[in-house]
């Protein structure tokens, strides 16, 4: 019985392989062979291609842990992650609850055109907007001046708040698409059936919603939680001078300084720490999921 | 066993990316160079062009360590690329330029003698850059934000400025304004501590850090800086072609001046078109039209300088003897120094946060 199903599911395998072959063969030459190029990189001391000698070490590593304030961003990095992600998730599941449960028809197809709407335009374009809202004299500032009896001065270009701005505004579709699916999925009688039970709508979201629809949320967090962790584009237009994150040193390690081996290194010690949360957190979520 | 593979692999990615970029046609001239710095006028390539035959093709990077990252990873594309005199050491020691033969460019007679025969420029006899441009790394006003232009660097420190000051994202600039602002000589910073206490007290005064011309035109243009460091060329341009309220300010503690010189990549598939831009760009017709039109630091070219309108800035402050005598020429700066800087200004950047 066992190896009947075990050579079913060989062969199973091998009809599944043609199509499972230009997906993993995208991904070797797309990802894989770059990040291994990467990792080799990592544990250089310089690039072979500049001319100069180089030998394997260990010292791009050393680094990280010589030196406070990798650590220090790294810290300020994920908490950067914590907080955008819990943003995304105050906005975006209410917004995803509504559409999946209370908007029918034309209605929510428009409001899910708008929801989707910021990922059609370049995120570059979405962050120099933004940049033309926030600061002292912009479009926000303007408006509630004209609007409001008192005089207010707001100037929130150049910090830490106009960061969590705009990166809340690129990744919060992710947790309305992901929270929208399976509140969708939700049938709509166990909430009437709570309801009738005599649970409160509170006692509804919940006891019944919420534990429903905690795939989505978690899939959404993730998605959301690990680009922020290494975003730098952002924090460098928008954060000013308190905008240095562990992204943006990467960033100047291949761009500024052509230190690959040391911006490869770094990448690789954040995506161990990435993972390792994820791998930590991973039994709390499942068990919530 | 495994290592000669891994080699043999990473080569053959190498060759086969470069395969790829290197579709250069014979009669292209590829150029390498700082967005909106001359090179890439329309009215200019437009003018090569129609003089030459050759088709101009530019392209551009954001800092010096790009530019050089560009030449070592497409070999064989460029044709021209303009480098900082303090940078063509490093760039000649690795290979990526080579040699020029002068005799073909008819301007280069004209260069003032000091530049031509720069150390920098000229190894062994061989001259591997040849002078486009000189200026300063000084200090740039907002007019809104001034009766009278200051004459001291302690302006980015007064409290009245704060959080309306700029200086750009680069550990050797910061220290090298560092190293102003302590007395010191940019070349020889013997008191490094001195030039971190300076540049720590001045963080706080500071609204961001700018990267590119567009991004500190922008912030006048918005009213929110009133001081910051800023190239010569830069803010001539802001003023000429952008009409923008501002001034360029040059200390009287001094300033940093650079040397911007053109070089031809090793490999390059049409030197002779690459000469004949580079004799263009040092040509003093050229020169003068991208004064006027667009405003641009000082040329090289003492001919094209003369041709100038004797009021005109680059002539007049530019040339001012009393200028020359407080500026400090930028000179190469070694690998190891250029860490213990980047070390430093991280060190700062995360300290303010």
């Amino acid at each position: 019985m066992a190896v009947q199903i075990a050579a079913a599911s060989r062969s199973g395998l091998r009809s599944a392989l043609p199509l499972l072959a230009p997906a993993y063969l995208w991904l070797t030459v797309a990802i894989f062979l770059p990040l291994s190029a990467m990792v080799f990189f990592s544990f250089m001391t310089d690039l072979p291609r500049s001319g100069k000698p180089w030998a394997f070490t260990l010292e791009n590593y050393a680094a990280f842990f010589s030196q406070s304030l990798y650590l220090t961003l790294l810290v300020a990095s994920l908490r950067l992650g914590l907080e955008v992600t819990l943003w995304c998730i105050v906005i975006g599941y209410p917004a995803a609850y509504v559409l999946a449960k209370v908007l029918k028809g034309r209605s929510r197809e428009a409001i899910f055109l708008l929801v989707i709407l910021p990922f059609w335009s370049n995120g570059l374009v979405r962050i120099f907007s933004w940049a033309m809202v926030l600061r002292e004299g912009g479009i926000l500032d303007t408006a509630l001046n004209a609007v409001l009896p008192f005089k207010i001065n707001i100037d929130l270009m150049y910090s830490y708040p106009a960061v969590i701005i705009g990166l809340v505004h690129s990744y919060v579709p992710y947790m309305v698409l992901t929270c929208y699916l399976t509140l969708q999925a939700i049938d709509d009688s166990l909430i009437e059936a709570g309801r009738s039970l005599g649970a409160s709508r509170l006692q509804v979201l919940k006891r019944v919603i919420i534990p429903l629809s905690m795939p989505g949320l978690v899939a959404g967090a993730v998605l959301i939680f690990v680009p922020v962790v290494g975003s730098f584009m952002e924090p460098r237009i928008l954060g000013g001078r308190t905008g240095t994150f562990y992204g943006t040193v990467i960033e100047d390690q291949f761009v500024a300084v052509f230190n690959w081996p040391l911006g490869a290194a770094l990448s690789f010690i954040l995506l161990a720490v990435v993972l390792v949360i994820l791998a930590v957190t991973s039994p709390v979520l499942r068990r919530a999921a | 066993m495994r290592m000669p593979k891994l080699t043999a692999f990473l080569t053959a990615t190498a060759v086969f990316a470069s395969a790829l970029t290197l579709a250069a046609r014979a009669d292209e001239v590829h150029v390498l160079n700082w967005k909106g710095y001359g090179a890439d006028e329309p009215w200019a390539i437009a003018a090569f062009e129609k003089a030459t035959g050759n088709k101009v093709v530019n392209d551009f990077f954001n800092s010096e360590q790009e530019m050089l990252t560009k030449l070592r990873t497409n070999p064989g594309l460029y044709d021209v690329v303009m480098i900082n005199a303090a940078f063509n050491d490093q760039a000649m020691a690795e290979k990526l330029i080579q040699p020029i033969d002068t005799s073909k460019l008819p301007n280069y007679a004209d260069i003032s003698k000091d530049k031509a025969g720069s150390s920098m420029l000229v190894h062994d006899g061989k001259v591997y850059g040849v002078p486009w441009v000189w200026g300063l790394t000084a200090l740039a006003i907002n007019d809104k934000s001034f009766d009278k232009p200051p004459t001291s660097i302690a302006e980015m420190w007064d409290p009245a400025h704060k959080g309306r000051v700029t200086i750009r994202d680069d550990a050797v600039e910061a220290v090298q304004f560092g190293a102003i602002a302590t007395g010191q000589n940019i070349n020889d910073v013997k008191d490094m501590e001195a030039v971190k206490a300076k540049l720590t007290s001045l963080m706080p005064q500071i609204k961001t850090f700018w990267s590119s011309e567009n991004d500190w035109n922008q912030m006048v243009a918005s009213n929110q800086i009133d001081i910051g460091t800023y190239w010569s060329g830069s803010a001539d341009r802001a003023k000429t072609h952008f009409k923008l309220p501002v001034s360029l300010v040059i200390p009287q503690e001094g300033a940093v001046a650079w040397l911007d010189a053109f070089s031809i990549p090793v490999g390059s598939k049409n030197v002779a078109g690459a000469e004949a831009f580079i004799n263009y760009m040092i040509d003093p017709k050229f020169y003068v039209e991208w004064v006027t039109k667009v405003g641009a630091p000082v040329s090289a070219n003492t001919k094209a300088v003369e041709a100038l309108p004797e009021s005109s800035f680059n002539r007049k402050v530019m040339g001012d003897p009393a200028v020359a005598k407080r500026i400090q020429f930028q000179a190469p700066i070694t690998d190891a120094q250029r860490e213990t800087y980047l070390a430093l200004w991280q060190q700062l950047k995360v300290d303010v946060k």
